[in-house]
């Protein structure tokens, strides 16, 4: 074989790969949903969202608004950092109007690099301080309890402490599950150390890191590990417990609240309207009907969350939002964040 | 290819100080201490099984060898997610299958099998299917005149299988092994899942929890200066040798060994292979959508959202393998600092987090080709970058099995150098070519993050499916988008490794 063939391998590549490459851009272009380039400011009132929050659990009230506004929608549904860090690579050329986050501290990255608008003051109004961004660039839909669920084979009510300082005790020694890796945890530690103080927090860290925790990947492993008796408590979020309900209702697993301390801190699911949007108004509308009694209520008696707006009221074996002690913390601070991630660092928790 | 990793370095430059002090700390030189030995041990398992896998399967007479030969490839198409979460369901230390059957002997709790067991394991299951195919391949490109030499020599079969068989193996176990060390140093939730403390997970902080895709870039950047150095040992490693007999032989089928008594054995340790790899999984599969049936669970769209992910994977599978054909014919053919560099950072994409790669293509893609950004053909495009040297390592193997005489021959009768291709060599290597095929339709099908960030708004494939069930604790959810996952795989090898029966009986000429 001599060079004539390695110049007919080589100009064999570059032909099929054009030729790849054309015929693999027509056949699927016919296919796109979205067929129409990214900037199309002349389309129909279209609202484009990029959703860390499933399908499953938003699909129904998006449907709703859809109908009850005329407002089209196409939503991107994927993991809320990936879809975060997506938003600032794209930079201005983002197609998101409506950036729909399963937490605050996604909400607060988008911020902090200046990719939020502000959002209206007559819809902040809606929801308390407590849940909304300090500079009005994001606000909270819906809140999400932590928890400490426990096995009801396993303990019985009395003996769970009603403060997240009763587990540092020796008894609760190998029987405590909990994922460091997870951001609602990262959250909580956060408040922790706002409540309590950072010296606090490392001291409650380090104790509960002595009773040998086992640490799950993420809030599910960790309700799934406590129904099988592999650890007896979790400190998780409120809502996984009503899907594992759902679909076993013999699932041995309950919701136990701290009184008053970081153990029941209310996270949210918040929504901030994207720098490139080229329809503010429609996102405005949004979060307006998000915030609106109907969609309140929605979640609160479908995806098991605490409404923070209107008059809906929260359902299932849940606390009231008056009787959760919520810290003072703009729970988007990334500074915060940071320091959190550090600790966890440092005694090696994460 | 090298856009990954331009994207990387372009990010990694815009890090900041504390990046610094990550990747100096004694913690992450402790993780990624811990993911080498991993790769490590979780390679050399991997070899073994799919070597012995793929001997008994190709040179003996073990009953059901067709049958088998399906499903010890079949690990590849179970979601790691999915067979993590099984093999804990059923060896976990308390209230799994396991202790639930043992509990009336008195057992209160199994030894844990988080951490390093469960991660070995995991990870060896569902990733040994590389090597098993690329060495099946292999297997049943040799001469067996070589062996009949060997055997004509005074050499016994297991003299010959150690002396002969075996270093023929070479490249093909390499190629393989390639894959599966890459997957495990890029892997993230198999290692999250047994608790398994990988490098993965540091990088995973970064862009998950302190959304700094610099410092993500930075440690991103270390793992692929590991990958660079693994690539350059096999290359050190590949010696000059001809894998190809030199003389002008019949390609006949690979002589088959008696196992005598060693057929009880045999059968035992492929049951146990399939069994902890496939029916553990399909079972908790299983049980878990019939769970979901029971309690009235409804799975809406399940139709469209198969066809969805078929589809594209057609199309990439079929780019890739022709983009992958000339990469290979030019390496083994045309060795040279050009074709071995372009080969060697084909891996790049493969090793890298998949959530890097996504997000240097939704970078290049939403600032530089806007009409193309969330488009099918920009998917296709992510999966040629992620899974290219899938197919380039079996189609190489393949090739260099090939005598290059035979190319000679055709040339010197008149044949030019396409027809040559078309007529004489593409068709030899048929098997790598379906092997390869196979391998990459089904990595696509269970691709995720770049299909979540690079697809077209609302569609969806199988993985975003059951990525979304396991998200929501909707484990029913999850199940029956594996289980099609599972079903479908299947189909595809079977009818990729059915074309290699075809290709069998054709092959016989003087």
């Amino acid at each position: 074989m001599g060079n004539s063939t390695k110049f007919a391998i080589i100009g064999g590549a570059v032909a099929a790969a054009i030729i790849a490459g054309v015929v693999g851009f027509v056949a699927t272009s016919g296919t796109d949903p979205a067929e129409e380039p990214v900037t199309t400011s002349t389309e129909p009132e279209m609202l484009t969202i990029y959703s860390g929050r499933s399908e499953s659990l938003i699909g129904p009230i998006i449907e709703q608004f859809e109908q009850d506004t005329g407002i089209e929608t196409e939503v991107r549904y994927g993991k809320t950092a990936g879809l975060a860090l997506a938003i600032l690579e794209e930079g201005q050329n983002s197609p998101a109007d409506i950036y729909f986050a399963q937490d605050a501290g996604a909400l607060g990255a988008l911020s902090k690099e200046g990719r939020l608008l502000t959002i209206p003051a007559p819809i902040l109004q809606e929801v308390d301080d407590a849940f909304k961004s300090s500079d009005g660039e994001w606000v909270g839909i819906t809140g999400r309890a932590r928890v400490v669920d426990y096995n009801t084979d396993l303990v019985d009510k009395s003996e769970l402490p009603s403060s997240i300082w009763g587990f540092v005790e020796p008894e609760w020694k190998g029987k405590i599950g909990w994922a460091p890796p997870n951001g609602s945890f990262q959250s909580f530690v956060t408040a922790l150390r706002v409540m309590e103080g950072d010296d606090r927090a490392r001291e409650w860290l380090l104790g509960i890191m002595a009773n040998e925790p086992i640490a799950y990947s993420g809030n599910t492993p960790t309700v799934e590990g406590i129904a099988r008796g592999e650890v007896h408590v979790g400190f998780v979020n409120n809502y996984y417990l009503q899907r594992f309900l759902a679909e076993d209702p013999e699932f041995p697993v309950a919701h136990h609240y701290t009184n008053g301390d970081a153990g029941s801190m209310i996270n949210i699911a918040g929504v901030g309207i994207v720098d490139t949007t080229q329809d503010q108004d429609l996102a405005e509308r949004f979060i307006e009907y998000m915030l609106s009694d109907k969609a309140q209520n929605f979640f609160a008696t479908t995806t098991y969350e605490y409404p923070l707006a209107g008059n809906a009221e929260v359902v299932g074996p849940q606390s009231p939002l008056e009787n959760i002690n919520v810290p003072d913390i703009d729970l988007s601070d990334l500074d915060d964040l940071e320091g959190t991630l550090d600790l966890l660092r440092d005694i090696n928790a994460i | 290819m090298l856009l990954p990793l331009a994207y990387l370095v372009i990010r990694a430059s815009e890090a900041g100080s504390d990046a610094i002090a990550i990747l100096t700390s004694y913690r992450t030189l402790e993780v990624f201490v811990n993911t080498v030995l991993l790769t490590f041990a979780v390679t050399a398992l991997s070899a073994i099984v799919a070597v012995i896998s793929a001997l008994l399967t190709v040179k003996t007479d073990l009953p059901g060898r067709r049958l088998w030969s399906v499903f010890l490839a079949m690990p590849l198409a179970i979601p790691s997610f999915v067979g993590s979460f099984a093999i804990i369901a059923t060896f976990a230390p308390r209230g799994s299958l396991l202790q639930n059957l043992l509990a009336p002997l008195g057992i209160e709790s199994l030894p844990s099998i988080y951490g390093w067991p469960g991660a070995v394991l995991a990870l060896t299951l569902f990733t040994y299917p590389y090597v098993y195919l690329t060495t099946r391949t292999a297997l049943q490109g040799i001469d067996p005149a070589i062996e009949e030499v060997s055997r004509s020599l005074g050499h016994n079969i297991r003299s010959t299988l150690r002396r002969v068989t075996l270093p023929h193996l070479s490249p093909s176990i390499a190629a393989g092994s390639l894959l599966v060390a890459f997957y495990t140093l890029s892997d993230f939730g198999t290692p999250a899942l047994m608790q398994f403390d990988s490098f993965t997970r540091i990088i995973f902080v970064e862009y998950e929890l302190a959304f700094d895709r610099h410092s993500a870039a930075i440690l991103s950047l270390l793992l692929i200066s590991l990958v660079f150095v693994i690539l350059y040992l096999e290359h050190r490693a590949r010696s000059k040798a001809y894998y190809y007999s030199t003389g002008l032989g019949t390609k006949r089928q690979p002589s088959i060994m008696n196992l005598g008594r060693w057929k009880w054995p045999s059968l035992a340790f492929c049951s146990a292979v399939v069994s902890l790899a496939i029916f553990m999984p399909v079972g908790t599969m299983l049980y878990w959508f019939f769970q979901g049936v029971l309690a009235g669970t409804s799975f809406p769209d399940l139709g469209m959202i198969t066809l969805n992910t078929v589809y594209v994977a057609a199309i990439a599978t079929l780019l890739i393998v022709s983009l992958a054909l000339p990469v290979a014919l030019l390496t083994v053919r045309f060795p040279s600092r050009a074709s071995n560099v372009i080969e060697k950072l084909s891996y790049v994409g493969f090793a890298m987090p998949g959530i890097a790669v996504a997000l240097a293509l939704v970078s290049f893609g939403a600032n530089h080709l806007p009409l193309f950004y969330q488009s099918i053909a920009m998917l296709v495009f992510a999966y040629i970058v992620l899974f290219i040297p899938l197919s380039i390592g079996i189609i190489r193997s393949s090739l260099l099995q090939l005598n290059p005489r035979i190319e000679e021959v055709a040339r010197s009768l008149g044949l030019g150098p396409g027809k040559t291709m078309l007529t004489v060599t593409i068709p030899m290597i048929k098997t790598g070519l379906f092997a390869g095929a196979a391998l990459v339709v089904i990595t696509i099908m269970k691709e995720l993050p770049a299909t979540l960030l690079l697809s077209p708004i609302e569609f969806r494939t199988l993985a975003t499916q059951i990525w979304v069930g396991t998200e929501t604790a909707s484990f029913s959810h999850s199940a029956a988008s594996s289980l099609i996952l599972v079903a479908v795989s299947v189909i595809s090898i079977t009818i990729i490794l059915s074309q290699e029966k075809i290709n069998r009986e054709e092959r016989t000429y003087a």
